[in-house]
């Protein structure tokens, strides 16, 4: 995923939950780490970390190991985890929240102009805008 | 003017800390009527209670104010130690300044006005009270109990062979409830039959003990000490004197349905004898599924009857029974795993619940203790654990902890693992709870020597796929999603009250909870008692709980009631609502409302008589009266008004 996801934050630790949970109105707390959304996730396989401990970086404060890995990236918003999470927990939004945290720092993690010639005439006019929407600010 | 003491607790630091006791105190020193004021920080302490005696005896009070906690919880404590010195106890009233002030206030200065306020208002309706003596009541000493699951029977037998009469009402045609269905039990690995028949036969042979099975109570009526129990019992259609539970009946029976006794893993007849452990020992018809009661289509089993004790035209009976008290044991079922979506809605015939699981563990259940799986009969060599199924999932299901899973799904797989040797047993869990006695060291022992695969996670989803099942959970001790095949799955479903929880707590008049399970009294102190006054509980109906614990809290409820039994007579609040006759114009509107038909028109004397027992002192009447002819003693129309007066600063 993109290298430039190590780049430093322009936001206060203590104030990453405060964001996510405006952004998204879910609060990481209520997770009880059940691991009910790993178990489920379609996305689990290409993940190196698994949902459940997103939500437990989040929880103990270590955002910074957060960045380190794709699993953000890959979520693909398919909502199973939100469905099924026995604590109501919108894993998807927070994901989301996650995402829109760190665009909003103005960094592209996607430009079109990356993505090859062959791929880009191949590929549906609704992959490429979603995943402009998705990767970039 | 009558002299009065105030008394401000503090709690600790629960009242103390919030409101400003001394200035409480302080501004009742001056407060008209009011001879002592003083603050003290646990007026429920002895030398608190101590306090209050020697400033009665010292300043010759005729009224005390306790400013504390709730009335629920410590009125009866200062009434019974003001009484010790003669002192009537109506003329002691609480004002609630913890509950109703300091812990729903955060403002100090506003906690303690608001305490000021509250504490006015008592002392001006005390200023009004009236001494006054309580009621006697005399006890019935007999009990009812209702179900006949082992806390049922435990909470029977103790009241039994103290020298009472026990009716014991069960709905099903056996008495023994889950626990007759159970292998073996945790940690000990007794067979779970041969514990409890035994009891199940002492109970039913008790000579104090009267057994109604096929019986539901549909009517209570009356109060503590007194309740008259209406018993609805549905009929055997077997003569109980005659049958000899050969069996011969259920040979000749062309009706199969599914056993319920056998969780649905086996099929019985019509006619049919829960278990061969079933007590009352006789088979009996189920009129829902026979084709002979009516219209008459079929007499197979009277003609293969040798002792003819078939009765078609046995009729459903309503008994009255008379009883001092009543202990409520009708115990749980399971949640509903066609309410799980993503394990099958039950639609997979290998994914099972625990009691499933049990029928097949038990050497008399549908494979005679040998582990076949439901679907095709063959031995399932990958099982797969379930727990936490329904239970911890506010979201979607039930969101407590149902308490026995941890430990049966131990059990469970160590079972399965002494059946089958060769067998691999994963179990999926959150946390482990096993806080009993030796509970954790089976648990360990499981994991350790029957190598137990214990993942942590809950599961996602379960599917079938050609003869198996596919288990797609998550172990977040290693960060990793697992998929698993298994042969069978066992769910460890939550526990939920038993059907009919519901309707049966209404006719006691008893509280109940948002999941459906009974209230007690107190969560601590008064665990197996209700707060409607003669009714206990016992068992599962209160919270899940595991059977030491049943036994346990049955054992607690029968010694509650044999406490009431030790005494003639029982002793009523007096605050009942009295009627002026020359108020009273006979409207009967107080008659309409009263919920405990306390009250009655006597157009012969031209007044409305009151029974004072059967009053519940809840005011309905006193409300409704349009003339002011009805009013509660202790809490008249007048009374109310001052309050209301002192607390708009009015007077």
């Amino acid at each position: 995923m993109p290298e430039n996801t190590k780049k430093e934050l322009n936001i206060k630790p203590e104030e990453i939950l405060e964001i996510i949970k405006d952004i998204s109105g879910q609060d990481v707390y209520v997770c009880y780490q059940c691991g009910k959304c790993t178990a489920g996730c379609p996305m689990s396989e290409n993940m190196d970390i698994m949902p459940n401990q997103i939500i437990r970086l989040l929880q103990i404060g270590a955002f910074d190991e957060l960045l380190k890995h794709n699993t953000i990236w890959l979520c693909a918003s398919c909502l199973t985890c939100t469905s099924r999470c026995p604590k109501g927990v919108d894993l998807a939004r927070i994901m989301e929240a996650v995402r829109l945290l760190l665009l909003r720092q103005n960094v592209a993690y996607l430009n079109a102009s990356d993505i090859p010639e062959e791929d880009r005439e191949e590929l549906p006019i609704q992959a490429l805008v979603g995943a402009m929407r998705k990767y970039s600010p | 003017m009558k002299r009065i003491g105030v008394f401000v607790c503090w709690c600790g630091s629960n009242i103390a800390g919030t409101v400003d006791v001394e200035k409480v105190a302080e501004h009742f020193r001056t407060y008209p009527g009011v001879v002592h004021a003083e603050s003290y920080q646990y007026l429920c302490s002895e030398p608190g209670q101590k306090i209050i005696l020697n400033r009665i005896k010292e300043h010759g009070l005729k009224g005390v104010v306790i400013a504390a906690c709730s009335p629920t919880m410590h009125e009866s404590t200062f009434r019974n130690t003001v009484q010790q010195i003669g002192f009537n106890p109506f003329q002691l009233e609480i004002a609630n300044i913890r509950e109703q002030v300091s812990w729903v206030t955060e403002d100090k200065d506003s906690a303690t006005s608001k305490a000021i306020t509250s504490i006015s208002q008592i002392v001006e309706k005390l200023k009004g009270n009236e001494a006054l003596d309580p009621i006697q009541v005399p006890v019935t000493k007999k009990a009812l109990v209702i179900g006949g699951g082992i806390a049922g029977i435990e909470a029977a037998l103790n009241i039994a062979k103290a020298g009472y009469k026990v009716y014991l009402v069960e709905k099903e045609a056996t008495i023994g409830g889950h626990m007759a269905q159970l292998s073996e039990t945790f940690p000990t690995l007794d067979c779970s039959q041969c514990i409890l028949t035994p009891k199940m036969v002492e109970v039913a042979r008790h000579p104090n003990v009267e057994l109604y099975t096929l019986s539901k109570v549909t009517k209570i009526e009356g109060f503590i000490g007194n309740f008259k129990v209406t018993v609805h019992k549905e009929p055997d259609y077997v003569k109980r004197a005659d049958c000899t539970a050969c069996g011969d009946c259920a040979e000749v029976c062309p009706v199969e349905v599914p056993s319920e006794f056998n969780q649905t893993l086996k099929y019985r007849k019509a006619i049919y004898i829960p278990s061969p452990q079933a007590v009352p020992t006789i088979y009996h018809i189920d009129p829902e599924t026979c084709l002979g009661i009516n219209p008459i289509k079929c007499n197979k089993c009277a003609e293969a009857c040798e002792r003819k004790a078939i009765d078609f035209d046995q009729q459903p009976e309503d008994i009255l029974i008379e009883v001092g008290a009543i202990v409520v044991a009708t115990g749980y079922d399971l949640y509903d795993k066609e309410l799980m979506a993503e394990y099958g809605y039950g639609r997979y015939q290998d994914v099972i619940d625990g009691l499933q699981f049990e029928r097949i563990l038990s050497a008399s259940g549908p494979t005679e203790g040998k582990v076949l799986r439901p679907s095709d009969g063959t031995v399932p060599k990958r099982v797969v654990f379930v727990q936490c199924c329904g239970s911890r999932d506010p979201e979607h299901h039930k969101a407590y902890c149902s308490k026995i899973c941890c430990m049966y799904t131990a059990k469970h797989a160590l079972l399965y693992k002494h059946k089958v040797h060769d067998g691999k047993a994963t179990v999926f869990y959150m946390d482990i709870r096993a806080n009993g006695k030796r509970y954790e060291e089976f648990v360990q022992n499981a994991i350790e020597h029957e190598h137990i695969s214990y993942l942590r996670g809950r599961v996602s989803k379960i599917y079938q796929e050609n003869d198996h099942l596919v288990v797609m959970g998550a172990d977040t001790l290693s960060g990793k999603r697992v998929e698993i095949e298994a042969d069978l799955v066992v769910l460890a479903m939550a526990m939920v009250p038993g059907k009919g929880t519901m309707e049966l707590a209404k006719l006691l008049k008893v509280g109940y909870d948002e999941n459906g399970f009974l209230n007690e009294a107190h969560p601590k102190l008064r665990p197996v008692e209700s707060l409607t006054g003669g009714v206990f509980i016992a068992g599962a109906v209160q919270a899940p709980k595991d059977i030491p614990e049943t036994v346990a809290q049955a054992s607690g409820a029968a010694s509650k009631v044999l406490e009431m039994f030790g005494q003639d007579y029982l002793w009523k609040e007096p605050t009942i609502v009295d009627v002026d006759g020359s108020l009273c114009s006979m409207c009967g509107n107080c008659v309409l409302v009263c919920p405990y038909g306390a009250r009655s028109l006597n157009k012969e004397k031209h007044i409305v008589e009151v029974n004072a027992v059967l009053c519940e002192s809840c005011g309905a009447c006193a409300a409704a009266c349009p003339t002011g002819a009805a009013q509660q003693r202790n809490l008249t129309d007048k009374q109310i008004v001052d309050m209301i007066e002192v607390a708009l600063e009015i007077k």
